[in-house]
């Protein structure tokens, strides 16, 4: 069991290309801990430099206490899922699964035990003697995942392998991952671009972009106070709206007359942006109580929920998330209000958080 | 203007039976989303519509008229393709005007159709730009005003959001709906993914190995699913089903656990049934009579909401609850259903049974 | 996933394992360049052999020990390929001549043939088409010699010994194949939905084709048409056994003709083998790098 420490990490490419620009994380003993960006970002490389089968430019990694910077991925006791399976076609699932223990030269007697454990775990028992080209794509993910827990590791590393897989799959192998971790309570570092995959699996998410890490928290801090216009773009679906605001009489004012809370300390005389969650908005009928008078673009029912697309005159139309028994059709007159708690604000310029 | 039908449509390749019987009615105007997961026989739907997959059996009627013999381009049709299909040594300028100089437009009549399609789409700055230097989005628009310079009798759209990010994914969306309404033509529009389906159709026909699961408007399909199928696909989390049967006036769960039986169903006792139960119609905060015991599998925090995965036995419940919910797996949790919501299937032909009065 | 390792990952500070290594790896790399000096040198020598003889004057041809550097450089054999000894058009060039028609005209066919035939391969679905497709390789199994005999046999009954033509059919015959077995690769890797949005477009399947697929298989025609006009070009069995006259043969035979008899001008040979083998290296090197393209193709599957 160890946590994994990266410091100041840096990667260039020969031809000039810098995947990471400066990397620090600290992951905790037994955390299930999300890289998530968009491609390019920089987080691949950053896995694939902790597994060692890329070398990084400058910075150190450590796993567990060992600096792990000068061995090869073989001794670094890790275990490794990728997103194409890569499981062996010329073998049957159990030793596809026998295979890190064979290479490690252990017993037979004990592979055999360890291969019969982890089949259990991930249900592959009736599939321990077929071949890979007869195992559906959800089985052979199974079967990585069970080859990578064979080798009882310090830390697993999985680099989106779930990418493969069709939507409802999915789900249910992102909630046996889930579950898994826990139960065994052995480090993980999961690399994703859906950014329902990292709230959903992370204890804490680490959000890149253009190689550089630019918030690490637990999903619910990412979520309600992102670290900037970009995080809060990415994270959540529908996106955050984004609405300029002025400071003044004590309140955020919006364009087309909407009023948010401010928070406390905000700088006056900076141009701001204040970030509001769908749900933190609500639609009703026209001139209720403290709302802005605005008009339907379009809504999607989505069964348990309605998304409005509104336009409230303020330039960019906002979304907003409404249970699915409240109606408006499209282009009907209603009222925008700000329903939710202090939003966080950014300054346009640094497009960080200020407050 | 525009109707487009297929009765009986079927088509195999190999011994893969691709299209099974599949009969649609699409009415003028309207947004009608064909749904289903990969394989499920959708591209080749519309492939077949077009005219570029030859049928086994079956045929394709456009206004009212069999249009099986004839060839894609007398079918008076546009197609926006998955991978978007531009020409690469051309501009976006001279892809958009495809369709016209190849029916043999004047120039003059091809720049104004062109100007005002860029102007729709907000593309009059990609214009003298080849493929290979535009995004993923700018090539998705372009595309797009490719199939849309015409007025042709129906716009075809082969997954068209699958390549881009969830950002312009979600822009899209809001966009197709609004250019929809402006143009006001018929959109086909095919995808695997139930949210956009949902958030745009005016109709949606489920599809599912080569056959037609359901018809109905997104509310319809998503309240009143035709069978257990449909209901699990249609739906983010997936529904929960449970195994019972009726005894009584109780619900008895295969697992062991026991629900008052809702008024309303109509299955005789000892019928193998499926118990539905969407996310958002099961509480672990609320109190309530009808109430399900089980142990916490996982949480899954979401943002707006907290995904609670809980076992009864060997079955899974999905409870969809506020964000701030915490929870340690393995801990017992108490789940209370809104029976009046919920949806009861044989569990042998997987129909759904008498509905609720929803 | 290709597991990349790129840069050296310096071996365990451990201290047995890397002293062997390192002496054992520079060892390996002279043993290495060894050898292939020596399979380039085996491999080289006849040709430089050959360049020489051809500038060299006759009595240094014969020399013994043999000259390889100081020597007089003379042109005369050159001119002998293509001047007769009594002025006018040497016989050679007319063989010559009669290659570059031979060779041109059963390429173009082959194309012709067979770059419209790979498209249908690569778009359409056959009955039995990965059958069809292998029985067309395997023509290629089998050496041409072979069929010497039944072809001449044939051609003997339609009149078609000692004629162009009758080279010109059983050069694109041999071609064929092979060309569709190039072509549909390339064909391949040009997206059939081109095709399908120009129809939709309201263009013809043929226009569709035509105007938006040709113009990027043209780097694909231009190796697979290299290819078979090396094959042509340097054919010698058929060209040997369905013709006898001079005004028909071919280059190849026509320089084999050179060897026999009493003495034998190797000046000449060597000079006229420079000179055939001149054109064919010019054409490759133009298209190498779809050379590389054409035999690779297909050979990795993602």
């Amino acid at each position: 069991m160890a946590g994994i420490e990266v410091t100041s990490l840096h990667k260039k490419y020969p031809d000039g290309t810098v995947a990471v620009e400066h990397v620090d994380l600290s992951i905790g003993d037994g955390e299930l801990f999300v890289m998530l960006g968009p491609s390019g970002c920089g987080k691949t490389t950053t896995l694939r430099a902790m597994a060692g089968l890329e070398r990084q430019t400058s910075g150190d990694i450590r796993i567990g206490r060992t600096l792990v910077n000068d061995l090869p991925p073989a001794e670094r006791d890790i275990a490794m899922v990728f997103q194409f399976y890569a499981l062996y076609p010329h073998l049957r699932t159990r030793d596809n699964l026998a295979f890190p223990l064979r290479a490690e030269g252990k017993p037979e007697k004990e592979v055999r035990e360890r291969v019969a454990e982890v089949a259990r775990m991930m249900q592959l028992e009736r599939l321990l003697d077929r071949k890979p080209q007869r195992l559906s794509g959800g089985e052979q993910q199974r079967v990585a995942l069970a080859r990578a827990l064979v080798r009882r590791p310090q830390a697993f590393l999985m680099d989106e392998p779930l990418t493969n897989l069709d939507a409802e799959l999915r789900a249910d192998v992102r909630t046996e991952i889930k579950h898994l971790q826990a139960e065994l309570g052995t480090t993980m570092v999961y690399v994703t671009h859906d950014q329902v995959e990292a709230m959903s699996l992370g204890h804490r998410i680490a959000i890149l972009n253009k190689g550089r890490v630019e918030q690490v928290g637990t999903p619910l801090e990412v979520y309600d106070r992102p670290a900037s216009l970009f995080c809060a773009a990415f994270i959540g679906s529908p996106p955050m709206n984004l609405i300029e605001v002025q400071v003044a009489e004590g309140a955020l004012h919006g364009p087309g007359g909407l009023v948010l809370t401010p928070p406390d300390g905000l700088p006056r005389d900076r141009s701001l942006v204040a970030g509001v969650r769908p749900e933190a908005l609500e639609v009703t009928a026209p001139g209720a109580d403290r709302t802005v008078p605005a008009r339907v673009v379009s809504a999607e029912a989505l069964g348990d929920e309605i998304i409005y697309v509104v336009d409230h005159g303020g330039g960019t139309d906002v979304r907003v998330r409404m249970p699915p028994t409240v109606r408006f059709a499209a282009d009907e007159q209603v009222g925008l209000r700000h329903a939710g708690g202090t939003p966080p604000v950014y300054d346009t310029s640094t497009e960080e958080l200020v407050a | 203007m525009g109707t487009v039908a297929a009765h009986g449509l079927r088509k195999s390749f190999g011994d893969v039976q691709a299209l099974d019987g599949v009969d649609l009615d699409v009415p003028d105007g309207s947004f009608f989303v064909v749904l289903g997961p990969s394989g499920a026989g959708k591209t080749t739907t519309l492939r077949a519509i077009a005219g570029l997959e030859k049928l086994d059996g079956g045929s394709v009627h456009l206004d009212g008229r069999d249009a099986t013999a004839d060839t894609p381009a007398a079918r008076d049709l546009a197609m926006v393709f998955q991978s978007y299909a531009l020409y690469p040594r051309r501009t976006a300028y001279e892809n958009i005007a495809s369709p016209l100089r190849a029916r043999k437009a004047s120039s003059s009549d091809i720049a104004a159709a062109v100007q005002q399609v860029a102007a729709l789409l907000h593309i009059e700055r990609l214009l003298q730009r080849r493929p290979a230097q535009m995004s993923g989005g700018e090539m998705q628009r372009v595309a797009l005003a490719r199939a849309l310079v015409r007025r042709p009798r129906a716009f075809l759209m082969d997954e068209p959001l699958t390549n881009l990010d969830l950002k312009l994914r979600v822009e899209m969306r809001t966009e197709l709906t609004r250019i929809h309404r402006a143009l006001g033509g018929t959109f086909l529009y095919v995808t695997n993914d139930q949210v956009e389906a949902l958030s745009m159709a005016d109709q949606v026909a489920v599809l599912r190995d080569g056959r037609v699961q359901q018809v109905g408007t997104p509310a319809e399909v998503y309240e009143r699913p035709a069978n257990q199928w449909v209901a699990g696909f249609v739906g983010s989390p997936r529904i929960s089903l449970l195994s019972c049967r009726a005894e009584g006036d109780r619900l008895v769960g295969a697992q062991g656990w026991s629900l008052p039986r809702p008024r309303w169903t109509t299955a005789e006792d000892g019928r193998p049934l499926l118990l539905g139960l969407r996310a958002e119609d099961v509480s672990v905060e609320k109190r309530g009579d009808a109430a399900l015991t089980g142990e916490l599998y996982a949480l899954e925090p979401l943002g707006d909401r907290t995904v609670v995965d809980v076992r009864v036995g060997s079955e899974t419940v999905k409870v969809k609850a506020r964000p701030s919910v915490t929870g340690t797996p393995g801990q017992r949790v108490s789940v209370t259903v809104d029976l009046d919501r919920a949806h009861i299937f044989d569990a042998d032909t997987g129909l759904a049974l008498s509905t609720s009065g929803r | 996933m290709a597991i990349s390792i790129d840069e050296a990952v310096p071996g365990p500070a451990t201290d047995d394992a890397p002293p062997e290594r390192r002496r054992g790896g520079r060892g390996r790399m002279v043993v290495e360049v060894l050898l292939l000096t020596a399979l380039a040198v085996a491999m080289l020598f006849p040709v430089l052999w050959m360049l020489e003889t051809s500038i060299k004057e006759n009595r240094d041809v014969y020399a013994v020990p043999a000259k390889f550097f100081d020597f007089q450089i003379t042109l005369d054999h050159y001119k002998d390929v293509f001047v007769a000894p009594g002025g006018g058009q040497s016989d050679l060039s007319g063989s010559f001549l009669n290659s570059v028609i031979v060779a041109a005209a059963s390429t173009v066919l082959a194309t012709v043939l067979g770059v419209p035939a790979a498209w249908a391969y690569s778009r359409f679905t056959l009955k039995a088409k990965k059958d069809q497709l292998f029985f067309i390789l395997s023509t290629r199994f089998m050496p041409p010699v072979v069929v010497v005999i039944p072809i001449f046999l044939m051609y003997r009954a339609l009149g078609l010994i000692d004629s162009k033509l009758g080279l010109v059919l059983i050069y694109a015959a041999f071609n064929v194949p092979f060309t569709i077995w190039m072509m549909k690769g390339f064909v391949d890797e040009v997206p059939a939905e081109y095709e399908d949005a120009a129809m939709l477009d309201g263009y013809t399947r043929l226009q569709a084709f035509t105007k938006f697929t040709l113009p990027l298989l043209v780097p694909g025609i231009a190796a697979t048409a290299v290819f078979a006009l090396i094959f042509s070009w340097n054919e010698f069995v058929f060209a040997i056994f369905l013709t006898s006259s001079q005004e028909v043969r071919t280059a190849p035979p026509a320089i084999a003709g050179l060897i026999g008899g009493t003495t034998v001008d190797w000046g000449l040979v060597a000079a006229s083998a420079v000179v055939f083998a001149l054109p064919v290296l010019v054409f490759a090197y133009l298209v190498r790098k779809h050379l590389v393209a054409g035999v690779t193709l297909g050979a990795v599957r993602r």
